[in-house]
């Protein structure tokens, strides 16, 4: 193997990708265009595994305007406005840096949003740890928790929801997937597709450092029991800067002097420079001697591969670079002209008066590895038998809301600043999902993140199904029409078939899903590699859900009243099979998901959304993780107002009734109950007076009571006890 | 009202607080940045919340040290009213305009939740619209707000009756559990010497509409238009 090959291989290209490289240059290549090649063709930035299945997503509605492809996906919310929205992860870097990993994941989101003229409006998150028992647990929480508050609440975005699990198959590679919303005019999207030969392209933002050279590249690699070394690799985040940038940005955008615009995130001035030529098919040349820096003596391997973060690409009009420089010049940023535009196809990196990268840009995209790679159709698991119930209802709520899984997450949301902003309508926990007003409109969005791995465990497909359709049903049980979804599949090793073909069924059950639900894909992010010493996590299709309700006063939140009458719509079977019942009471995880079906979704849905919008629902949540019992119990914690409930019907074990996890199903705290229960008759949606808000106990059919500040402290116990200890 | 918010690089609850000046006076407030050199004739100053310069050094350090600083301090001189909320009360406290100073938060994490507040006094133009001894709510979102103040100064404070607001529980009791940062008797915002000039960390800007879960804040808001309408 030649010296070059070898140091590709370490780049992380194999033999034969590595071939083509001559190929396409007729020559070999220099460092900085090794560089090049194998961050453009790493699995983070070429989707080379998971392309080919990416595409089976539907990703069109009226209502979209961009979907996937762009920095982010943007859809139509009305009022002449849109939302700009993505969700991505930085699983690799949280676990060898926690703080700076997950500042880093939140700083990278929050670019792509507003790269394309948006003003960022709501940060969300979907986090997974590994046990707490495990030391290292505490630790990643400790960091992560406060690097997405140390960069989120300094730029001043509220962080208004998110999901937090815990399971030993992230031991080793907990997930930080952090996603942004923003508000742009309909009609001022900004894209990156540079156009205009000869215009300027413009560095914007922070120096360049040495910080996160091919940080990409470990990102699409499996981590050894040396991860720690790796530590240089993780960039180091400056929310100030950022702040700035966002505010620089926004105003250069009120003008006319923007081509095109992207940030420099995963593979920095590479791939912002490539892709932005690479969409508008001209070519770039780059004089890095122009590019601001922060240390002496970089190459230009080390400043096209660097991730240093806060920093911005843009094309301007020739004419306008003045009006630009005035506006960053006022922020206190760096504003270089770094290069122009060509005719060439090409792009050109000069350094020191040398020629340091001459590739054509065609077949750096079209000749980039494309693997429809072997892949293994998961069984489906055998379904669970009957199951006896060991001790009793009232004790298995009490263990169950106390639980990792299930307890408060008000330790994480405290130190999430939620309000900033002025326009949160519901805060985490107020409802299933976030709410936050459109300023200076009537509107809100709803907006969630949702995925339960352990489904996808048992069945990627029916998992990845219940994924979008959890997402789905939340930002319905506020009010809220569900519009569109951002996705970020984290997964293990693709090489490997079994993996290989989780992601293909997940695929395949979320795409199933959003057609049913009219909801489709319009941004997502694919994080593979997700192992340790062989270990892969748990298949965890994250989903990032968006909707809009025209009304904010309209939308309902969880908590309890009293004299309310409590409703169940939806069909409930009792399925206790990868229940979180049979996995905290039973020890252990077996069976087979709840079945996902989607025409039940659709109906339950619509019929809940109908009657929140005539007014008839105090409040609504939806029945999900350890079933009926624990979100009756979640709505009274939330009220501070206890219930009394019925017993199930005799068909059905109590235990399998109050917690078997049945999906499509709701608990509407209402007034009145029968005109809902007449509605839902004749909607053929199954509803059933299940008990009525009263007094300050939980009462169970068989008359034992918790109360509700019981409650309260056992759900409330598990995180101060675990990191403030 | 004339009322003025002035924007640091860094400040990020300008947003919030134009709404609620907005909210209270039916007039748009001007937004003013710090570089500025004079103010214009104004009824109100307001240093609103964020993390000027990135509290990369002492929260507030670097913009007590904006140009525009100089103007605020001479209109406080002169007897102008000054509002300054979460970073603001920091950039105020290290602009010598207020005294004492404000620490990491007792449990060394940034809280972000609903605190209560007692009136301490209710009638300076900030609190006329509140009732002494009433509790309001109001979010609290920082990781500095651990007033300290020495025992002398805390008698000043006392003797000159230049608390503004205190952390309570929601039936205006004083503890510990109701303490969320730490700071020394429970201060949670101070008065200068002419009460022209208040300082206080959580944000009753955050609380002026119902749809946002209450309007505990905007009595403030709307005491001093009352107070400062020309």
């Amino acid at each position: 193997m030649t010296d070059l090959a070898a140091l590709a291989q370490s780049f992380g290209l194999n033999a034969e990708e590595y071939a083509r490289i001559p190929a396409i240059l007729g020559r070999e290549p220099t460092l900085t265009e090794l560089g090049i090649f194998s961050v453009m063709w790493s699995e983070h930035c070429s989707y080379k595994s998971s392309r080919v299945h990416l595409r089976t997503l539907p990703t069109t509605a009226p209502w979209v305007i961009h979907g996937p492809g762009e920095n982010a996906g943007v859809v139509d919310i009305g009022e002449g406005l849109a939302a700009v929205f993505k969700m991505e992860s930085h699983n690799h870097p949280s676990f060898i840096e926690p703080y700076q990993g997950a500042a880093t994941g939140v700083g990278g989101i929050l670019r792509d949003v507003f790269t394309m003229g948006a003003r960022p409006i709501a940060n969300l998150n979907a986090l997974r740890f590994g046990r707490p028992e495990n030391p290292v647990t505490k630790r990643v929480v400790d960091g992560v928790v406060r690097g997405i508050g140390g960069y989120g609440n300094c730029v001043g975005v509220p962080t208004v929801g998110g999901e937090v699990n815990f399971h030993a198959a992230y031991d080793g590679n907990p997930l930080v997937n952090a996603m942004t919303v923003g508000i742009a005019p309909r009609d001022r999207i900004f894209l990156s597709a540079a156009a205009g030969i000869g215009n300027p392209v413009v560095y914007v933002g922070s120096k360049t450092g040495r910080d996160g050279i091919h940080g990409a590249t470990m990102a699409s690699a499996e981590f050894s029991a040396d991860a720690e070394e790796k530590r240089p690799t993780v960039q180091v985040g400056d929310p100030f800067t950022e702040k700035l940038l966002i505010e620089a940005c926004l105003e250069l955008m009120q003008t006319d002097a923007i081509v095109a615009i992207q940030d420099m995130g995963a593979a920095g001035l590479t791939s912002s420079s490539v892709e932005m030529a690479g969409r508008g098919g001209v070519g770039i040349d780059l004089d890095l001697d122009r590019v601001p820096q922060r240390e002496t003596g970089m190459s230009a391997y080390e400043m096209m591969l660097s991730e240093s973060q806060e920093r911005m690409l843009m094309v301007l009009r020739p004419d306008r670079e003045d009006v630009a420089r005035r506006i960053f010049e006022k922020w206190e940023l760096d504003f270089s002209v770094v290069g122009h535009l060509t005719d060439t196809g090409r792009i050109v990196v000069r350094h020191g008066g040398r020629i340091e990268a001459d590739i054509p840009l065609a077949p750096l995209a079209d000749q980039a590895p494309l693997y429809r790679r072997p892949f293994t159709e998961p069984a489906k698991p055998a379904p669970l038998g009957a199951v006896d119930d060991p001790i009793g209802i009232g004790p298995a709520l009490q263990q169950l809301i106390g639980c990792p899984d299930l307890c408060s997450r008000a330790w994480i949301w405290d130190q999430y600043d939620a309000t900033v902003g002025g326009q949160t309508v519901k805060r985490p926990g107020a409802a299933d999902a976030a709410i936050v007003r459109v300023e200076g409109t009537a509107r809100a969005l709803a907006l969630t993140t949702d995925c339960t791995p352990r489904y996808c465990a048992a069945d990627p497909e029916t998992g990845g199904a219940q994924a979008v359709a959890e997402a789905w049903r939340n930002i319905t049980a506020t009010g809220a029409t569900p519009l569109a979804v951002t996705d970020n599949l984290n997964f293990g090793n693709p090489e490997k078939p079994a993996i290989m073909g989780q992601i293909v069924a997940a695929l395949r059950g979320m795409a199933e899903a959003c057609r049913a639900l009219d909801f489709p894909v319009v941004s997502g992010n694919v994080s593979l590699y997700n192992e340790t010493e062989g270990a892969a996590i748990l298949p965890t299709p994250a989903i990032g859900g968006l909707g809009v309700i025209e009304n904010a006063a309209h939308a309902v939140g969880i908590a309890l009243s009293p004299g309310l009458s409590l409703v169940l719509v939806g069909e409930t079977r009792g399925h206790l099979g990868q229940s979180l019942w049979l996995r905290e009471i039973g020890g252990r995880e077996a069976g087979a998901p709840p079945p996902v079906d989607l025409a039940a979704e659709r109906r339950c849905g619509d019929f809940v959304r109908a009657q929140i919008l005539r007014g008839a629902v105090a409040s609504c949540h939806d029945v999900a993780d350890g079933g009926l019992l624990v979100a009756v119990a979640e709505m009274a914690m939330a009220g501070g107002c206890g219930a009394s409930l019925l017993p199930g019907p005799a068909e059905i074990a109590p235990h399998a009734w109050w917690f078997g996890e049945d999906q499509a199903r709701y608990v509407l705290a209402v007034a009145d109950a029968e005109p809902i229960l007449a509605a839902s008759a004749s909607a053929g949606v199954p509803a059933r007076r299940i008990g009525r808000a009263e007094g300050s106990d939980l009462t169970l059919p068989d008359g034992a009571t918790i109360s509700v500040r019981t409650l309260a402290a056992e759900h409330g116990r598990f995180f101060p006890a675990w990191m403030d200890a | 009202m004339k009322a003025a918010i002035i924007l640091f690089p860094g400040t990020n609850r300008d947003r919030d607080m134009a709404i609620a000046l907005r909210g209270a006076s039916g007039r748009e407030p001007l937004r003013l940045w710090h570089t500025e050199t004079s103010l214009p004739s104004l009824d109100l100053v307001v240093l609103p919340g964020g993390f000027s310069h990135g509290d990369y050094l002492r929260c507030g350090a670097m913009a007590a040290h904006s140009p525009v600083m100089r103007e605020v301090r001479r209109f406080a001189q002169a007897g102008g009213h000054v509002l300054g909320v979460c970073n603001g009360f920091q950039i105020l406290i290290e602009a010598g305009l207020l005294p004492g100073a404000l620490l990491r938060n007792a449990n060394l994490r940034f809280i972000s939740r609903d605190c209560h507040l007692r009136v301490e006094r209710a009638d300076t133009a900030f609190t006329r619209h509140y009732q002494r001894g009433q509790v309001f709510r109001a979010p609290m979102a920082h990781g500095d707000g651990n007033y300290f103040a020495g025992e002398e100064l805390l008698g000043q404070l006392e003797d000159q009756g230049r608390v503004a607001f205190r952390y309570t529980d929601a039936a205006g009791r004083t503890g510990p559990g109701s303490n969320p940062n730490g700071s020394t008797d429970a201060i949670a915002g101070v008065y200068s010497e002419n009460l022209r000039v208040l300082g206080l960390m959580p944000h009753p800007e955050d609380l002026v509409d119902g749809l946002m879960g209450g309007t505990d804040g905007a009595p403030l808001f709307s005491g001093l238009v009352e107070s400062l309408a020309a």
